[in-house]
């Protein structure tokens, strides 16, 4: 049997193209090579009771993979490292049915007008291949309202106002604002910046069949026990219901098979190990924005720009100590953001005028604290004073903190590519990771940390401390790795088959039916995460390929 | 081979260690985290059988690795964790190799020898020396520190069992917990907006 489209990963950009494409009358193969926790096996339309409140399963025992001795990654600071410095869990997004959107909290911003036109507005950077996208904001804006819909997402129109136009509300309101949250965005007002409610895809009120969220407090990380967090569940969910949609879990995708300028189907392992190809009309690359370029070198193609320009997020962590207890233990992991780091102002223009930049721009700022008992144990030393600082929990129940999500500019030697040595427990060669952080990057976390620790003192804070991920050192260091699941940018989007190796459809330059619908694409990183933009192109791209136009804002 | 969800080793009737080498373990997670006016120690709290379940999660079907979801029964609900979730081939080969070891299995070492921590602990233990048990406090502490690595190891699971759900064989009772004003997991009642907004 021929399926109309295979495809390659169920996270949030395969499971909205299963959604959109079965919608049109399509029928899909998704193939998966983690296991599925997110739908009853019985009845794949019904979510599953795998998910719970379970630090160590979800923290300490890969409940949600990838298990890095099964699927390891390497790491490496630049090609003077040697073939990797680290073997092991690098820049970790869930191997898993629902992907990426499982283990999120679900933070869902759109990205600013702006973020897709850097170039013609800022200019070029030294070093850098800063490029404008091929798709403006006004192109994707019904995308963004059709996929805000079908994940479910809580927001407030106009309360950020930095945020480009909306062509109607949000489909829900806010959810209850954290404790903590309301006191650092009063502070961060005092002092002239703009917090807001932060856009999420956790229900505020029942919606799509799915009860509103209960504050439970294990959201980052974790998987929803009840599953108000709608990404990718609802998608997948609607997707089965058509009746044209197959899932196939713990099956890996080895090899797109090439034929001229077309793509026949995927050769893929099953769990059993038993190797098989699945035809198809389409092939759809979803698998993020590591293992698709992966996929794409296993497959024999080889044009120079796969795997470059790997971008995360460059981020900066500010915590401050509080006299009293910030509860970040209850709710959605971060109710509150602000953009003001990404505009920048004329104190930040100074600062890239001093570190001999043409301009620097940080991330969106996310307010939160600490919530995980066993993460804080292991901070402190063991000894006498251990139950002592558990109790007073000077970095847990005292602790809030800002993590602004720096945005990374795209550089040529920042890459994925093959391992040459390490394999996965199936045989293929790994994704390898060479990153390490620019000039830009540098200079933006030094101009905005100590403006980050500002705000928490005068939210109160006793103490403050400024890191970074990845925080510099010995490249062999688990702290060369940067923490940021927010990859993006390793098959570059663009007009040109020369510098990028998709198109603005998201189909490769090459190849008439093989298309790339994930973070993979992302021309530059912007300084928000990519979960909504991505879905936005995911639907694009599946509406483009069925032909059929966004769906109405306005259902009759 | 006992049933899923059956708690192993509670109270020195251990499920993989020795009885020697339990209670080495058990003077060793003493001094990782001794009780004190502020709250429970490890002993307490079970670590050693967290540990000991651990090292031994494959002497139970289906093995100690996951609990199950959604709720424990603690904030109402089923007591669900209880009911451990069976491993997929991959996730077995992963968890023998990291509790096991590769023991020169092809199948396990495509990336080369894999030492396990049955290993680990093995050795770790045996390096504290015959005479631990008797040793002071401080020499005890002197010797833990000797070895870095396997004091990391060590320290890491000690966390794991002393602030981990119960259902794990650690955190006896959720007596951790309770001594730091954590409410563990919240499922299905979670916290009212009232409460997430409020001081």
């Amino acid at each position: 049997m021929t399926v109309d489209a295979v495809i390659i990963g169920s996270g949030p950009g395969g499971s909205t193209v299963a959604d959109v494409l079965t919608a049109a009358g399509w029928t899909v193969t998704i193939v998966e090579k983690g296991r599925n926790h997110l739908l009853d096996p019985d009845d794949l339309t019904r979510p599953a009771e795998d998910f719970s409140n379970d630090e160590i399963k979800f923290h300490n025992r890969y409940f949600l993979g990838p298990d890095p001795l099964i699927e390891p990654r390497t790491f490496r600071t630049s090609e003077a490292d040697g073939d990797h410095s680290f073997v092991g869990e690098v820049n970790s997004v869930p191997s898993t049915v629902g992907g990426g959107g499982t283990h999120a909290d679900g933070k869902v911003p759109r990205f600013m007008p702006d973020d897709f036109r850097l170039l013609s507005l800022l200019g070029p950077q030294p070093e850098a291949d800063v490029a404008d996208w091929p798709v403006s904001y006004d192109e994707l804006e019904p995308y963004y309202a059709e996929v805000e819909r079908s994940v479910g997402v809580a927001g407030t129109a106009g309360a950020n106002p930095f945020a480009g136009p909306r062509s109607g509300p949000y489909p829900m309101p806010s959810g209850a604002a954290m404790y903590g949250a309301t006191l650092s965005s009063a502070a961060a007002e005092r002092l002239g910046y703009h917090p807001y409610a932060a856009p999420t895809a956790a229900n505020s009120v029942p919606y799509d069949g799915r009860p509103a969220c209960n504050n439970c407090g294990f959201c980052s990380y974790f998987g929803c026990p009840i599953h108000a967090k709608g990404d990718p569940v609802a998608m997948l969910r609607r997707a089965m219901a058509s009746g044209r949609a197959e899932l196939m879990a713990e099956t890996f995708v080895s090899r797109v098979r090439l034929d001229g300028r077309r793509s026949t189907g995927v050769d893929v392992v099953g769990p059993d190990g038993a190797e098989r190809f699945l035809a198809a009309r389409h092939v759809v690359l979803a698998a993020g924005a590591m293992e698709s370029p992966r996929l794409l070198l296993l497959s024999g193609l080889d044009h120079p720009v796969i795997g470059r320009y790997f971008m995360t997020h460059y981020q900066t962590i500010v915590a401050g100590g509080l006299p009293f207890r910030t509860h970040a233990d209850r709710g959605r992991s971060v109710t509150h953001v602000h953009d003001d780091m990404i505009v920048g102002d004329t104190d930040s223009r100074a600062a890239a005028a001093e570190a001999g930049l043409p301009w620097i721009r940080g991330g969106m700022v996310e307010h939160s604290g600490a919530a995980l008992p066993i993460l804080e144990a292991k901070h402190y030393p063991w000894g006498a004073g251990h139950s002592g600082l558990m109790a007073d929990s000077p970095i847990r129940a005292r602790l809030w903190a800002f993590i602004m999500q720096g945005e990374d500019l795209p550089y040529a030697s920042n890459r994925v590519d093959l391992d040459p040595s390490i394999r996965d427990a199936r045989g293929f060669p790994v994704a390898r990771i060479t990153y390490r952080p620019g000039r830009h990057e540098l200079a933006a976390s030094a101009h905005f940390g100590p403006r980050l620790a500002a705000i928490l003192t005068e939210m109160g804070a006793g103490w403050t401390a400024v890191t970074s991920s990845p925080g510099g050192g010995n490249a062999s260091s688990p702290a060369a790795i940067p923490e940021s699941r927010h990859n993006m940018g390793t098959v570059r989007m663009g007009t040109d088959p020369a510098t990028s190796v998709v198109d603005p459809a998201g189909r490769l330059h090459d190849l008439d039916n093989v298309f790339v619908t994930d973070s993979s694409v992302f021309v530059t990183s912007s300084g928000y995460g990519p979960t909504l933009t991505l879905v936005a192109l995911a639907a694009r791209a599946a509406h483009l390929m069925a032909g059929t136009p966004p769906l109405s804002p306005h259902p009759e | 081979m006992r049933a899923g969800g059956e708690p192993g080793g509670t109270g020195g009737t251990p499920v993989w260690l020795t009885e020697d080498e339990y209670a080495r373990l058990s003077a060793a997670c003493d001094r990782m985290i001794p009780a004190s006016e502020s709250g429970p120690g490890a002993l307490a709290a079970g670590v050693p059988d967290y540990i000991d379940g651990l090292l031994g999660a494959f002497t139970v079907d289906p093995p100690r690795i996951w609990a199950g979801g959604p709720t424990s029964g603690r904030m109402g609900g089923k007591a669900a964790f209880l009911a451990f979730h069976k491993l997929a081939p991959l996730d077995d080969l992963a968890w023998r190799m990291r509790i096991e070891g590769s023991l020169g299995l092809p199948e396990r070492e495509f990336n080369g020898p894999v030492t396990g921590w049955q290993e680990r602990y093995r050795l770790g233990l045996a390096a504290l020396g015959d005479d631990f048990l008797g040793a002071d406090p401080d020499e005890q502490e002197t010797r833990l520190r000797s070895d870095k690595v396997f004091s990391k190891l060590l320290y890491e699971h000690v966390c794991e069992g002393m602030y981990g759900a119960p259902e794990y064989g650690g955190n006896r009772e959720a007596i951790a917990w309770h001594a730091i004003g954590f409410a563990g997991d919240t499922q299905p009642r979670g916290w009212t907006d009232a409460e997430v907004t409020s001081p």
